[in-house]
């Protein structure tokens, strides 16, 4: 099938969307199909053999914060040109609702067009004033796609409408083929937490509740943590007698991420609130770390109800603490959420999502053939 | 400017908005017609599939016979009655599939193996059809409901069309990828 990808958002900066747009390429190469990526880069941006240049993308305020976006005459040209010389069977836009390609592209397309909604808010004022600008264009859209039910739930509130769902991806190989960090996890053990250290939805205060619990059973007992936010403050605020203890890694690179999760014997995942989906347990299981999390139902629906990790009550520092402590002592036990997560973390994998995105694409492009007589009211 | 130039001017701003509604609305029933054709055939290739399934000799006799009737009653159905033939279908291969030895069953034969391949990809399509089908009914009444297109009768003598609403919970997994 020849595949037509649209990413709103410059390529070479990272973020969610483009990361989106890059293992799905991947991913669809893989199976067979034929792709080609359209983005905003920059002229001299090293680029893969698939992806298209639109032209600079221009930084603009847009919805509250700075975004940089592709816009204007050149870039409707560039859009045009591609979608003529790729003869697509289906184009897959991404985050259509934002002023960029993906806009674009569904305005100047004239075939099957599938749409990925990326964003969940709860209010955005660029959507609502511009709605009936983005109706005339996304009534185009054959298929749409959310990535979460917060996603799909923002698209329902502002722009009407329906999505399937179907989850972000892990690329799972990355995950289980990562180095540990030397002199990781030690003979002490290892706890591993990923996530803001400031943001309290994240859990970390109650992590460290807990780890001062177990700390002072266990003398080798080490904490290890990856994710944004001041770590010298949060370093010089932990008690004297962890600071050695706990070695904060602040923001780290995705491959970096996944060294870190193969460095711990146990991946905690505290989190108190307000995670639609889980993608850091999947990553956390896709390196055959044991998980031990919060019971929030998305986090339950991720391990299976327990069979894929092990679930304490949420907030419950001392709940925590316990499970935490007898997962450490049980080996075998370990090795087998291990190896059970490492199978689930399978069913999300990139080459599972990729072939369910396929699914849709039949589902639009496949029926151009129009012999059927739409049901209608009163008939 | 004499006063007809106005006139004119008017005339054209009139004329174009009303040939871009014209055109907006045509193009969703185009999307309209290609949804509809996708899940119809989704729908029928489920069932056609599922009958293959039950003549195929695999299956117990009596998980033959369910299925055999209720992909039968399914593409025999038409009008409203579609909606509960493909309903009923849905909860036959549900049940008849909560066992996981009916598709192991198949899968241990070449011929069947693919059956099962077959019929897994028609239900998970259906709901897939279906739910792009009616977003494309909701956007169509959503442009039908437009004074310019009432006044104007911009959509013909044609009746709106109508959401299709059926259970399309797929039956759990039948354990194939």
């Amino acid at each position: 099938m020849r595949v037509g990808l649209v990413c709103p958002y410059t390529w070479d900066v990272p973020g969610g969307v483009q990361a989106h747009v890059h293992d799905l390429a991947t991913a669809l190469l893989a199976l067979g199909h034929d792709v080609s990526v359209i983005t905003p880069a920059d002229d001299d941006a090293p680029l893969p053999p698939y992806v298209v240049s639109a032209g600079r993308a221009v930084p603009v305020p847009y919805n509250g914060s700075v975004a940089r976006l592709a816009f204007g005459v050149l870039s409707l040209g560039r859009v045009r040109r591609w979608l003529r010389e790729g003869a697509f069977d289906v184009v897959h836009v991404h985050e259509p609702a934002a002023p960029s390609l993906s806009l674009l592209a569904t305005w100047a397309a004239d075939v099957p067009i599938v749409a990925t909604f990326h964003t969940s808010v709860s209010r955005s004022r660029a959507m609502a004033a511009a709605y009936s600008i983005l109706q005339t264009a996304l009534e185009k859209i054959s298929g749409r796609i959310a990535v979460s039910e917060a996603a799909r739930r923002t698209l329902v509130e502002h722009l009407g409408g329906d999505a399937v769902l179907i989850p972000n991806g892990v690329q799972v190989s990355a995950f289980a083929t990562a180095r540990p960090l030397p002199d990781w996890p030690g003979d002490g053990g290892a706890i591993g937490f990923l996530g803001r250290i400031d943001e309290p939805r994240k859990g970390f205060p109650v992590l460290l509740e807990a780890f001062q619990l177990l700390a002072a059973q266990r003398p080798g007992l080490r904490l290890l943590v990856a994710g944004p936010g001041d770590t010298d403050e949060a370093h010089k605020s932990l008690p004297e007698e962890l600071r050695s203890r706990v070695r904060l890694l602040g923001l780290v690179s995705d491959a970096d991420k996944a060294r870190m999760l193969r460095s711990v014997d146990l991946f905690v995942a505290p989190n108190t609130g307000g995670e639609s989906f889980g993608i850091v347990l999947l990553e956390a299981m896709a390196a055959q770390t044991p998980v031990l999390a919060s019971d929030l139902d998305a986090f339950r629906v991720v391990l299976d109800d327990g069979e894929a990790g092990a679930l304490f009550a949420t907030g419950d520092a001392a709940a925590l603490a316990e499970a935490a402590g007898a997962l450490l002592d049980d080996r075998d036990r370990r090795a087998r959420l291990a190896a059970s997560g490492a199978r689930r973390a399978l069913d999300y994998d990139w080459s599972t999502v990729a072939r369910d995105i396929v699914r849709v694409y039949e589902t639009v492009a496949h029926s151009s053939v129009r012999t059927a007589t739409v049901p209608r009211q009163g008939r | 400017m004499p006063w007809w130039f106005w006139l004119l001017v008017a005339f054209i701003v009139v004329a174009s908005y009303v040939g871009a509604t014209s055109n907006r609305l045509d193009r969703l029933h185009a999307r309209l017609d290609a949804a509809w054709a996708a899940l119809d055939a989704q729908l029928v290739r489920r069932s056609a599939v599922t009958l293959e399934i039950a003549a195929s000799g695999l299956l117990d006799p009596a998980t033959s016979v369910l299925l055999a009737s209720a992909a039968h009653e399914a593409r025999a159905s038409s009008g409203d009655g579609r909606e509960i033939g493909e309903s009923e279908l849905t909860g036959a291969l549900r049940a008849a599939f909560t066992d996981p030895d009916v598709a192991a069953t198949l899968a241990a034969d070449p011929s069947g193996v693919e059956l099962l391949h077959e019929l897994d990809a028609a239900v998970i399509k259906v709901p897939l059809a279906r739910r792009f089908y009616n977003d494309a009914v909701r956007a169509t009444l959503a442009v039908r409901r437009h004074r310019v297109v009432r006044w104007l009768r911009l959509a013909g003598r044609v009746p709106p069309p109508r959401f299709f609403e059926m259970d399309d919970e797929p039956a759990a997994r039948l354990g194939v990828k």
